[in-house]
């Protein structure tokens, strides 16, 4: 892992995992994925470098919304729907702060929708941490937008007639500079993505396909299921080939204008004819049809998708809020009170 | 310039109105006569009223664009009822604007307005200026148009900008009207064309055409004179209500040395505190303009947590989408400002129109027990004050806060004394110190029961709060019965205790009599002005306005008890009079409502009090 550097203050001490461990029961079900994610979490935040002090927790409602009380940091825990916009405030009223916020597909892409879509073209500097399982939780198994097309759920006994969301592609469609996609079974990937997510600078939007073991069990097990993960998962690298299989013997490459999934040693291809991830490319083009991919024709990608450079929000504001200092006649509010048309009486 | 000696007829206060087409600039000419008042040293107030819509169809009574000037001797507490002066650049705008005049007054036209098209448009059947249906008023008709094309002839100046400064002209003939000097507005053009020369000297020209035009004609017998109001001394300006709350609130952040973060969203009538903050980055203020109202109060508790002096402003429909948001900064007990300019309602209403009607939303609108802080200014200046008051409170006793303004202080403007901020009341929040090893997030001061305020990067402090009812002084997530109702009697009483905070209500008049006048927010101007004029009748009538809503101040059970008859008056179906009964049930409470979107009219309100008082 390398360096991180940004406006949030750093420490010398090496911090742990215990630093981070809150006292509060941590209230998931048995089996959930959420104890990975927080495991994770755990994990990478001695490792980013920052004071602890400067970590900030949002979330909105619902299963995944209980977290900021599962970890010791600054937290709040906001309302159904808009973490998203209390994580903007926080950010611009202090861009000292590392912040997290941390949703599932319900609190943010059903009624939290409008925030989500806005912060990411915004790109304010936060980290989403967005818990994908597919249903809702806490109200206890209703479809959510991420629900596949069909699925039978409380909601909809005769299957739902709703075409789901593919998160990456609403992220890039919103004009996001960062999104990864792990499974909540593998948490170095999940370690991995997470520091990445706070090494960019801009709104990330880390996609955890994630387990609810009592209302959408093995949801996602179609794809990252052990017996079939090899096939059907494929995990980037920047830099390195697009490559997956059991013996990475299969890979993408860019035919005409569509990805095509070919065989290594098969009809002439080579390792050399396999697409290299490049997750820094501005250009959304190739990051967008890899975030769209997904079985039975394609593996799903995993792993850090895109991570471009934008300037951020808060950094824009802070720019504005200098110049207008250096350059403005009003510098306190006595000035402003007897700025323009005044007269003595 | 008028050499002959005009006998001069003095008058205490006069209403002057200028109202044309959307496009004939009369919110210019009407704060130019204005701005020239001030000067001489009238009091005054203003009103803009302008139509909802951007540029409805010229010459129709819907494009009517108005701007109303009150000035006075004496202190002015209105924008006026009805008008003195009318100033009518078309047909369509003395349609719509005659009912406004006074029996007698002076109406300016321009007759090059009227043709037979114009005159259709306004819905009039006949030219009203050929009929006899002006005959009680002293009608000025002045072919402005052709006037003001003729005076800049020797210019050369092309057609259509010669008419669009017609509007120039009539301001030169109401200059000459009140005997005003025209230096000042000279002075004002060569400031605002600086960069386009051609148009300072037009605009001097028209206007002093204009004045030399109602000089030859001898547009009237005499002078109007308004002298110069017995002003407490000191420096003035001119302020709306919407520019005042925003300095309010930036006076509030220098004074707590919370930075200001506003979280907005666009709605008429408040838009334009939004749009003045968004101008002072210099002092820090960060603005950010959201998505929705919704995600403008939620990134406001956002900045609220970090330790800023957060703000979001709406108006009432906005307030509606805000209510679950002030449930979580009345839970989380976190400092928050939350401005509403009131505008016609229910739904989308009346949005330039004025109301009071959103008192029952601020005070009750919300999902369980859930009391905030409300305040309401009175006039356009003073909401520089109750905007200062409403963040201090807000901070200091860490819960959200409701400031009701409305349309016609926000858009309104009156003179406004600057203050020194030294003179202005310190701002204390309870900020926790670092490191202190009895922080807790819901530990109180016992006294105040307000919690601390533990700022996110501090060390030693790191904590959770959130929606969850928590348990008291630990901040633990607890369902705990008991608890519940613990924290539902301590966040009621946080906010009963502000009473001991605030100044205690004032009476106008009498502390015993026959009849109180109870009034709050907007209104002051109008009740107070028809109390006043029924005192100096000798009428046993007082009135208490109130600022402070929720808490009331400490003493009003005291001043209801003291008269037989009481009547409260507001601009709604009688909000505020049930909340006294709630609190005060007494049964001589009765009410003076009006829904119409309109102000009170100061004749209207002494009726009402003249029979209250004759009644046995």
């Amino acid at each position: 892992m390398d360096f991180i550097n940004m406006t949030v203050e750093r420490t010398n001490v090496q911090l742990s995992k215990a630093d981070f461990e809150s006292d509060q029961m941590v209230k998931w079900c048995p089996g959930c994925g959420g104890h990975a994610i927080l495991a994770a979490v755990e994990r990478v935040f001695p490792k980013i470098g920052y004071r602890k002090e400067n970590f900030c927790m949002v979330s909105g409602i619902g299963c995944s919304s209980r977290f900021p009380y599962y970890v010791n940091t600054y937290g709040i825990h906001g309302i159904h729907g808009r973490a998203a916009a209390i994580s903007t405030g926080v950010k611009i009223a202090n861009p000292k702060l590392s912040v997290w916020t941390v949703t599932g597909d319900g609190d943010s892409l059903a009624i939290g929708g409008n925030h989500f879509i806005h912060v990411i073209r915004r790109n304010v500097d936060l980290n989403i941490l967005l818990f994908n399982n597919q249903i809702y939780g806490l109200t206890k198994g209703q479809f959510s937008p991420t629900t596949p097309m069909g699925k039978v759920t409380k909601t909809s006994p005769m299957g739902t007639i709703e075409h789901p969301f593919n998160i990456g592609e609403l992220v890039m469609g919103a004009q996001g500079t960062f999104f990864a996609r792990v499974p909540d079974n593998n948490i170095a990937l999940m370690t991995e993505c997470m520091f990445e997510a706070a090494k960019h600078d801009g709104t990330s939007v880390t996609e955890i396909m994630e387990n609810c073991i009592i209302f959408a069990d093995k949801a996602h097990a179609p794809v990252t299921g052990k017996d079939v993960k090899d096939e059907n998962m494929l995990i980037l690298k920047n830099g390195a080939p697009m490559v997956f299989g059991k013996n990475n013997e299969k890979g993408l490459r860019l035919k005409d204008t569509m990805l095509e999934v070919v065989e290594i040693g098969k009809n002439g291809i080579t390792i050399d004819d396999i697409l290299i991830h490049d997750q820094y490319n501005q250009d959304p083009g190739i990051q967008l049809m890899l975030a769209k991919l997904a079985p039975p024709h394609f593996p799903m990608v995993f792993g850090v998708i895109r991570s471009a450079m934008y300037p951020t929000y808060d950094d824009l504001v802070e720019e504005q809020i200098k110049y207008a200092k250096e350059t403005s006649k009003i510098k306190c509010v006595d000035d402003l009170l007897n700025s323009g048309d005044t007269w003595e009486i | 310039m008028a050499k002959k000696k005009r006998p001069v007829i003095e008058r205490e206060e006069v209403v002057v109105k200028f109202v044309g087409d959307s496009g004939d600039g009369m919110q210019l000419t009407g704060s130019m006569f204005s701005d020239v008042a001030a000067l001489v040293g009238n009091d005054l107030a203003t009103f803009p009223d302008f139509p909802a819509e951007i540029r409805a169809p010229q010459n129709t009574v819907a494009g009517v664009s108005g701007f109303q000037v009150h000035m006075g001797s004496s202190k002015i507490f209105t924008t006026g009822d009805l008008v003195d002066v009318l100033v009518a650049m078309n047909p369509a705008s003395l349609k719509s604007n005659l009912k406004w005049a006074k029996k007698g007054a002076t109406i300016l036209t321009d007759t090059d307005a009227y043709d037979d098209k114009t005159i259709e448009k306004a819905g009039y059947k006949v030219d009203p200026l050929t009929d006899s249906s002006l005959d009680s008023f002293n009608m000025i008709k002045a072919p402005i148009t052709t006037l003001t094309k003729e005076s800049l002839k020797e210019l050369g100046t092309d057609a259509k900008t010669a008419e669009r400064s017609k509007n120039m002209f009539a301001l030169g003939m109401l200059y000459y009207i009140f005997n005003r000097d025209l230096k000042p507005s000279f002075k004002y053009f060569e400031q605002k064309f600086k960069k386009k020369p051609e148009l300072v000297e037009i605009n001097k020209i028209v206007l002093q055409a204009g004045y030399n035009y109602a000089d030859t004609i001898e547009a009237l017998e005499s002078v109007i004179q308004v002298s110069a109001a017995n002003m407490q001394k000191g420096r003035y300006r001119n302020i709306t209500g919407n520019v005042a709350t925003a300095w309010g609130l930036l006076a509030a952040a220098e004074k707590s040395g919370r930075p200001l973060f506003l979280g907005s969203y666009p709605i008429t009538p408040a838009t334009e505190i939004l749009m003045e903050l968004s101008k002072h980055k210099s002092l820090g203020a960060k603005v950010f303009q959201a998505e929705d109202e919704i995600a403008g109060i939620c990134s406001a508790i956002g900045a609220s947590f970090t330790g800023a002096m957060a703000c979001t402003t709406t108006s009432g429909p906005g307030l509606s989408l805000k209510s679950e948001a002030i449930g979580l900064a009345v839970i989380t007990e976190l400092p928050l400002v939350i401005v509403n300019v009131q505008r016609g309602g229910p739904s989308t209403g009346l949005p330039t129109k004025s109301e009071q009607s959103d008192l029952y939303q601020a005070l009750f609108g919300r999902n369980g027990e859930c009391p905030v802080i409300v305040v309401a200014a009175s006039s356009s200046e003073n909401c520089f004050y109750y905007a200062y008051m409403t963040a201090k409170l807000s901070m200091e006793h860490m819960t959200p806060a409701i400031l009701l303004t409305d349309g016609y202080l926000g858009f309104g403007s009156t003179l406004f004394r600057i203050p020194k901020m030294a003179d202005m009341p310190e701002i204390n929040p309870p900020i926790a110190q670092a490191n202190d090893p009895e922080y807790k997030p819901y530990k109180r001061d016992p006294e105040t029961l307000v919690r601390q305020w533990a700022i996110p990067g501090t060390e030693g402090l790191r904590h959770r709060i959130g929606g969850l009812e928590k348990e008291n002084i630990t901040g633990v997530v607890s369902t705990d019965p008991m608890n519940h109702q613990v924290m539902t009697n301590m966040r009621a009483q946080k906010v009963e205790k502000v009473a001991d905070f605030i100044p205690e209500q004032e009476i106008d008049g009498a502390a015993e009599g026959d009849l109180l006048v109870v009034s709050w927010g907007g209104t002051y101007g109008a009740v107070h002005s028809a109390v006043s004029q029924m005192q100096k009748e000798g009428r046993n009538i007082s009135h208490a306005h109130f600022h402070y809503i929720m808490p009331l101040p400490k003493n009003t059970g005291k001043v209801l008890k003291g008269f037989k008859k009481i009547v409260v008056c507001e601009l709604n179906s009688g909000q505020f009079v049930n909340y006294l009964r709630m609190k005060f049930p007494m049964p001589n409470i009765t009410q003076f409502n009006k829904v119409q979107g309109l102000p009170f009219m100061i004749n209207e309100l002494t009726d009402k009090f003249n029979q209250l008082l004759e009644e046995k």
